[in-house]
């Protein structure tokens, strides 16, 4: 069989040296570039294809750059304040839900809830995050998993909901730097993360809860 | 937060070298059969979901096209095979392609590994070999390799 590799980090795949090589400067979950782009998707698929012609190992760059501008964020009309009973994370999340349903039925759940934590226990891990940065152990907050794990479930569960209160098809990260910066949840998930580096819980535990460079 | 500031977390790992490059020249694109592997862990709802440094392969069937992303790694952007699997897993694009002859046909079942991995060991010695077997036996020519 001859394989033709994408690769995202040019290092890595120079270093790795395979028989076919294509680094594509995309960000880093979009291999193929641009979603619901068939002709983008199509072209970068053509240069791979194009690599089975050489005679011999060969390594090339795709001519077509996509660079993150480090600050672009979803702009998603967030639900109202509903009960102010509740914590403003668990309300928000409440008040997510219905937009999280249209995505999953437009989309299907590609990468929302459902690891460890369904849709209906969203609120209750936000709580358990919540308690720890109040601090209250990890162990005894009631973290319903791994805590990494279960944080992607609330983020995917936010980002698959920004999908449904946009209009288009967001920019690489956008979704991340919205739910992690422009969310109650996000707010209360960094929260609870530092407290557990604060107390001396071991860096697997908390670190994984957020992308490395936060 | 920037894409770059990930890939520069990663960028100076160390990465496999091969003393030799197994380079193989395929039949014509017009009648080869293609697969997709790629690193996104993804698997059909129904399957095992990845653990945490799975060094496993989930197969992954054309239909249905009801894949889910089991990756660990939170470092990198998941709207984008939210919105549109294409952009991990071109599957869709390969049957436009197969149609219009331009590939000879599409197989039917592509493989997922997990990408976010600490030691190679077991996938170059045990499940890399088994996926490799797995793809040859359905007679496939071309594979995609697209990472997450």
């Amino acid at each position: 069989m001859a394989t033709v590799a994408f690769g995202s980090i040019k290092s890595q795949i120079e270093t790795t040296a395979p028989p076919r090589g294509l680094w594509c400067d995309f960000p880093l979950g979009r291999p193929l570039g641009v979603p619901s782009d068939p002709e983008f998707q199509h072209r970068v698929l053509a240069k791979a294809f194009e690599l089975l012609d050489s005679p011999e190992p060969i390594f090339a760059e795709y001519d077509v750059s996509i660079i993150d501008d480090e600050n672009e964020v979803m702009a998603c009309p967030m639900p109202p304040r509903h009960d102010p009973d509740l914590h403003p994370a668990i309300d928000e999340a409440k008040g997510l839900r219905p937009a999280y349903e249209r995505s999953v039925a437009q989309y299907g759940n590609r990468v929302g809830a459902g690891r460890v934590v369904q849709a209906d226990e969203i609120t209750d891990a936000i709580d358990a995050f919540v308690k720890i940065a109040e601090g209250t152990p990890w162990k005894e907050a009631g973290v319903p998993g791994i805590p990494a794990r279960v944080s992607q479930d609330i983020r995917g569960y936010y980002e698959t909901a920004a999908l449904a209160l946009s209009d288009h098809a967001p920019p690489a990260w956008a979704g991340t730097r919205w739910f992690l910066d422009h969310t109650e949840a996000g707010r209360v998930l960094m929260n609870a993360r530092q407290a557990m580096a604060d107390a001396g819980e071991p860096n697997p535990i908390w670190f994984y809860m957020a992308p490395g460079d936060r | 937060m920037a894409d770059s500031d990930i890939k520069a977390l990663t960028a100076d790992l160390d990465g496999v070298k091969f003393d030799e490059t197994a380079f193989t020249v395929p039949v014509p694109l017009t009648e080869a059969k293609v697969a997709i592997v790629t690193s996104a862990s993804l698997h059909h709802p129904d399957d095992e979901d990845f653990s945490p440094m799975d060094t496993g392969y989930r197969i992954l069937r054309s239909e249905p096209r009801d894949y889910v992303m089991g990756h660990w790694s939170p470092n990198f952007d998941a709207t984008g095979f939210a919105l549109d699997i294409n952009t991990v897993f071109p599957i869709d694009r390969l049957d436009e392609l197969a149609a219009q002859g331009v590939i000879g046909s599409v197989a039917e079942e592509h493989l997922a590994y997990a990408g976010n991995q600490f030691d190679l060991s077991a996938i170059r010695l045990d499940s890399g070999p088994s996926g490799a077997k797995f793809l040859k036996e359905q007679d496939v020519d071309v594979v995609l390799l697209t990472p997450v």
